[in-house]
Formats: C-alpha cells, structure tokens, sequence
C-alpha cells in the first residue's frame, strides 16, 4: 500500500513545532488513504537521529535519518536532492512540507527535482479518489481557491498552525539515509544563521501573536507589546510595515501581505487599522482581540473581541490582569 | 550583468473585486492590475546592480493575456532595457506550469541573473521561481532581503521566523526578492517617454498540461461575528475572563 512522505523541518539540532504539524498532516492522509504508513525524514548534524522518538509520538511508522556534520545548517540542495530521492524511490500516494520559511524554499525545489506539480501553502485537504482537493488563500486573503491536483505522488506544502499536531504514537524503524548530493558538491551555501531575540518564541512556534502598528507612536513604546508578551509568556511579537518601513522593528517582524503569514491561537492587534494587506497575514488566526481607539477602525470586523480605548492605558492593564492570572 | 527579471500581473490588492458567474475565477470587469509587489521589487534590485556594476541589460519577462504589455512598458519605463510577452489566454494556477514556459524563454540567452519575485501577491504561493530554476539547472536562492555580488559569486540574507541565515553562491544564479531589498522607483515623465520606443517582443507561451485545476474561488468563510467587549482599562477584566472561559486562550 501506498505510504505517505513527510519532510521534518530542524533547526539547530531540534524539531520545529512544524515538524509535528508535518507529521499530524501526514499521518491524516494516511489514515484517510487506507491507513498506510507514514515516513518522516529528518536531516541535521550529528545527534539529529534522536529526534526520531518525537515524530513516532507524532505518527511517523519510518524515520529516515540523514545525519552528516555538513547539515547541521540547512543545506537547500543536499535537503532537496535527498527528499526527492527518497520519494522517487518509494510508493507514495503524497509528500508533505512546512510552509515555513525553511519549506517554502524547499518544496518547489523538491517538486522541480521530481518535475511535479507543487500545492503550496494549503491550509485544509482532503483525498478523493486520484486527487487531492485543497484551499489555498489567495488575493490578500479576499478569496480562497479551492485546488485540485491529480496524480501520485501528490506535493503539498502546509501553511504553519492550519493543523495541529496531535499525538499518535508508535515505535518507528530508524533507517539512517546518506545525502543524495555530497554537501561539498552543494552550489548554494549557507553560511551563517544568527537568531534575533533568542529569548522569545518565534512568529512560526508561538501559539500567541501579540502584534503592534503604528497606534504605539515611537519604537521604545513597543516596550508595552512586549511586556504583554513576556506576561503572556508562549508569545511572539509581530508589526505591520508602517512599523517596520519606520525602523521601528526588524522586517522580520512583518505580518501581512509582503511579511509574514501566521495562524496562532491569539492574535493580539494592538494600534493597528487593519488595512487589507495586513489581514492577509492573519485573519486565519483562532482568536483575534483588537485594541484601538477607532471603533470604526477595521480590525475590529475581524476580531472576536475588542476593546475601543487609548492603548497607552488598555494594554498596560491588559498586561497587569494577565501576570496576575498566571500567578493565580 | 544580463539579467532577467519574471514580472507577473496581478489585480490591484486594494480594489474590492468580484468573483466570475463560472465560480472559479475573479471578475475581470472594471478591475485594475498592477505588477506584483516583489517582482516591482525584483526589477529595482536589477536596476540598482547594473547602476552599481556599471552597464547592462536588464529584459523583463511576462506571461499572460493582452494587459501584461501594460506592466511591462511600466518596468520599461523605470529604465529595463527590453520586454518579452509571453502570451497566453490566462496565467495557469498550476506553477510547473508556468515555470516550464518561462524557462523556455529563458534558456541560452545568457543571463547573470534570474530574478522573480517571492511569491505572486495573487493566487501565488511561491513556486514559479523555484521551478524555473530546477528547469534551467540553474543554482537558486529565494526569498532574499539583501543582497551584495563581487567577483562572480553573490552573497544573500534571507528571513526565516525568527533568525536570519546568510547564503553564498556562484553566479549565474535564480533569486527570489522578498520584503526588505528595495521598493520599486517611480517611473518618471523621462522614463515613461523612453519606455515607448524600447522593444517588447511578444510570442506564444508554450504551456504544458496542468495537473493543478481550480474547482472553486470563493470568498474566505465568515469569521463569527466579534464584539466589541467595552471601552478603555475598565473593560479588560472582562477581556481576559472572555479569553480564559470562553476563547480558552489563556
Ligand atoms: C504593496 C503593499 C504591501 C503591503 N504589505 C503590508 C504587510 O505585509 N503588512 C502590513 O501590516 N501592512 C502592509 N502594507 C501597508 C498597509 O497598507 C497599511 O499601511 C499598514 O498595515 C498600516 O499599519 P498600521 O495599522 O500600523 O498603521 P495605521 O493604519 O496608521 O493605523 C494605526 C492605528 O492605530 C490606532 N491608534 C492610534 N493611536 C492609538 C492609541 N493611542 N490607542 C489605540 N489605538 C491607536 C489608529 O486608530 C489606527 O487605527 C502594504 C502596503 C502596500 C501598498
Ligand atoms: N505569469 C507570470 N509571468 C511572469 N512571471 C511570473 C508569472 N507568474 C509568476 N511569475 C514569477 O514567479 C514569481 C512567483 O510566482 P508564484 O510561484 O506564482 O508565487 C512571481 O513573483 C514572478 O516573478
């Protein structure tokens, strides 16, 4: 029976929550092909194999791992070139991938090794017969496309937080691979990889966004959101561009349109109008709460709850109740 | 350097829009287009190399129905050297596709450089630039913020969530311009005078079978109605209750 392929996103020796995510993807698409199995790979430095207990809690009935000291960075040719040799040379109905950071610049390089057609950023998917049947959001997030690819293997990437790993746990078969492409013979090198704000979650792990725009009037005002974050304590801090074009924050930080797409939990707008090109980097978030002063501003048509005030007084308080929550 | 820069056009973000009676598509009608935001972006970097690098030749290159000749005079007119329409009745939703054509296009004319955007800002998901590369057998880098070239090879700052990785190649290269690089000029009165008398030469896109079809377009589901929980401090006791008993959230 056909198996299922997904791609286990690391980054510095560790599983992403991506991976899971991957792995849950996979394991509901085995389940709802007949319930064959599903084979995870892994690639990182040495120690990377270790991971393959975590993705068996996560469903994976295989683990491949491809250990080489080369690959304790991402190596985009020597990742691509071993997931497509490793699908080309399996039975499988489909592969899926992160689209993360990391996946969205593996995946088309993977579809293109294997010269397949790639279903990008999917955030829901379902089997029927020789296809698959996926939504993607498109036009700024005004619409959604609902896709159909037909053919196996069947590439999908899905969109981080669209599913949530649950667990399914089994003891994988440990198969160590080696690289499909010798990381010396690699074009494209990365490297450096420097972490910003290593203290804090990061925009594709944290379950909570707390997000500010240009309502906080100057870059050390930002201390509030992250104050608000650091009470919350699993969160993430994120901006719209007129944050980030004025220097207030890394562009990293960008949600939106031309930044960052997020799906946490919690998204927390707060100074922000909710212009359209922000929306299409989160209104896919579970809860969003708004704070602004504006109560015609149009975040508040996509929040769950709001609050209509001046932030300066909202999001201290805000602040204050949420420490006194986690103390209690 | 040669370069060449993949330029998509793609409704104006900003106009509300209608989708066609066939359920499937955006109703073209009173509809305003525009060049996708990263491939504006992609034509800037080109046009800043060659300003740095002294003299080159920048093409860009378009695929798509009659308009595209719009967005093409329009990166003319920012000061690209020459134009390719690649015509087709409409841009395929499948990216191998799209990629395959282009890569016709693109193959043995000798380019330094490949530029795309990161994704397309319409129904894109950051495929095309990607494939083209696989096609050509071309190295590739995507999603780049920052960008310096010497001797031959390029150095590259991409964004991932949370840290930023440094990347080094050798050129001739494919890149996809992310947010972070440079926005696009605008075109002035000059430039628009010059773009009417530099070449667009326009030819049939050579499109594959897709095996990526639209079933549907439809507009995103309906959020549940929010409320809006009270005005100023005094409503956030009630916000965080809402948050922990309600929303589960917290
Ligand atoms: C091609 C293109 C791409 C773009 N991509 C993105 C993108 O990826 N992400 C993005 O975010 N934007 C993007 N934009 C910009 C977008 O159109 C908006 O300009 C931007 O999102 C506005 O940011 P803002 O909400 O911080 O600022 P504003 O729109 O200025 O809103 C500030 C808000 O703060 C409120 N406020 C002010 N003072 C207070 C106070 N004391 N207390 C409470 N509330 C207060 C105001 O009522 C207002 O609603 C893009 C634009 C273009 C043209
Ligand atoms: N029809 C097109 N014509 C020219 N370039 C395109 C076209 N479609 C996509 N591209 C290029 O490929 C990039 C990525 O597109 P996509 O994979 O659709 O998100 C775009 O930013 C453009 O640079």
């Amino acid at each position: 029976m056909a198996a299922i392929f997904a791609f286990a996103e690391s980054r510095d020796g560790a599983l992403r929550k991506v991976a899971l995510e991957t792995v849950t993807a996979a394991r509901r698409a085995a389940d709802a092909t007949g319930g064959g199995e599903v084979h995870a790979m892994v690639l990182g430095g040495p120690g990377i194999a270790d991971a393959a207990e975590a993705l068996g809690r996560a469903g994976a009935d295989v683990v491949f791992t491809v250990e080489d000291a080369a690959l304790a960075r991402y190596s985009p040719e020597v990742a691509a070139a071993t997931a497509a040799a490793a699908i080309a040379d399996g039975d499988y109905r489909a592969a899926f991938f992160p689209a993360s950071a990391e996946g969205r610049d593996l995946a088309p390089r993977v579809a293109a090794a294997l010269d397949r057609s790639l279903l990008a950023d999917v955030t829901e998917f379902t089997f029927e017969g020789d296809d698959v049947v996926a939504s993607h959001p498109a036009y700024a997030g005004k619409a959604v496309a609902t896709l159909r690819l037909s053919g196996a293997p069947a590439l999908l990437s899905v969109r981080p937080g669209a599913v949530t790993a649950v667990e399914a746990p089994r003891t994988p078969r440990v198969e160590a691979r080696p690289p499909a492409l010798a990381p010396a013979e690699a074009r494209v090198v990365v490297t450096g990889l420097v972490a910003r704000g290593a203290a804090r979650l990061d925009l594709a792990e944290a379950p909570v966004v707390v997000a500010g725009g240009r309502g906080l009037r100057a870059a050390e005002h930002f201390g509030l959101v992250e104050a608000l974050a650091d009470a919350i304590g699993d969160a993430a801090v994120g901006a719209t561009r007129a944050v980030t074009d004025d220097g207030w924050r890394d562009p990293a930080d960008q949600i939106g349109q031309t930044g960052r797409v997020v799906s946490p939990d919690l998204y927390i707008a707060v100074g922000i109008s909710g212009a359209i090109q922000h929306l299409a980097g989160m209104r896919s978030s579970r809860v969003i709460v708004a704070i602004n002063r504006d109560k015609d501003a149009p975040i508040f048509k996509v929040a769950d709850y709001g609050i209509v005030g001046d932030l300066f007084d909202v999001v201290p308080r805000l602040t204050e109740e949420i420490r006194k929550l986690r103390a209690g | 350097m040669k370069i060449a820069v993949c330029i998509k056009r793609v409704p104006d973000t900003e106009m509300r829009f209608t989708i066609a009676a066939d359920g499937k598509s955006v109703d073209p009608t009173g509809l305003k287009y525009e060049m996708s935001t990263f491939d504006e972006y992609a034509v800037e970097v080109a046009l800043r190399l060659n300003e740095q690098h002294g003299p080159g030749d920048v093409t860009v290159v378009g695929l798509g129905p009659d308009g595209v000749g719009e967005i093409l005079r329009k990166a003319l007119s920012m000061g690209v050297d020459r134009g390719v329409h690649l015509t087709a009745p409409e841009v395929p939703f499948d990216g191998r596709v799209v990629a395959g054509a282009l890569a016709e296009a693109l193959t043995g004319q000798g380019y330094d450089l490949i530029l795309f955007g990161r994704n397309a800002t319409d129904t894109g998901a950051g495929v095309v630039g990607a494939m083209t590369a696989g096609r050509l057998g071309l190295p590739c880098v995507t999603a780049v913020s920052h960008l310096e070239i010497a001797n031959g090879r390029g150095t590259a700052r991409r964004e991932l969530e949370g840290a930023t990785e440094t990347v080094e190649f050798p050129l001739p290269a494919v890149l996809t311009i992310d947010e972070g690089i440079a926005r696009g000029r605008i075109p002035s009165l000059k430039g628009i005078m010059a773009a009417k008398k530099k070449p667009i030469d326009t030819r049939e896109a050579s499109l594959g079978a897709p095996a990526i079809v639209v079933d549907r377009l439809a507009p995103p589901p309906d959020r549940p109605p929010g409320r809006i929980v009270g005005e100023g401090p005094d409503a956030v006791p009630e916000l965080v209750a809402l948050l922990r008993d309600e929303a589960k959230v917290l």
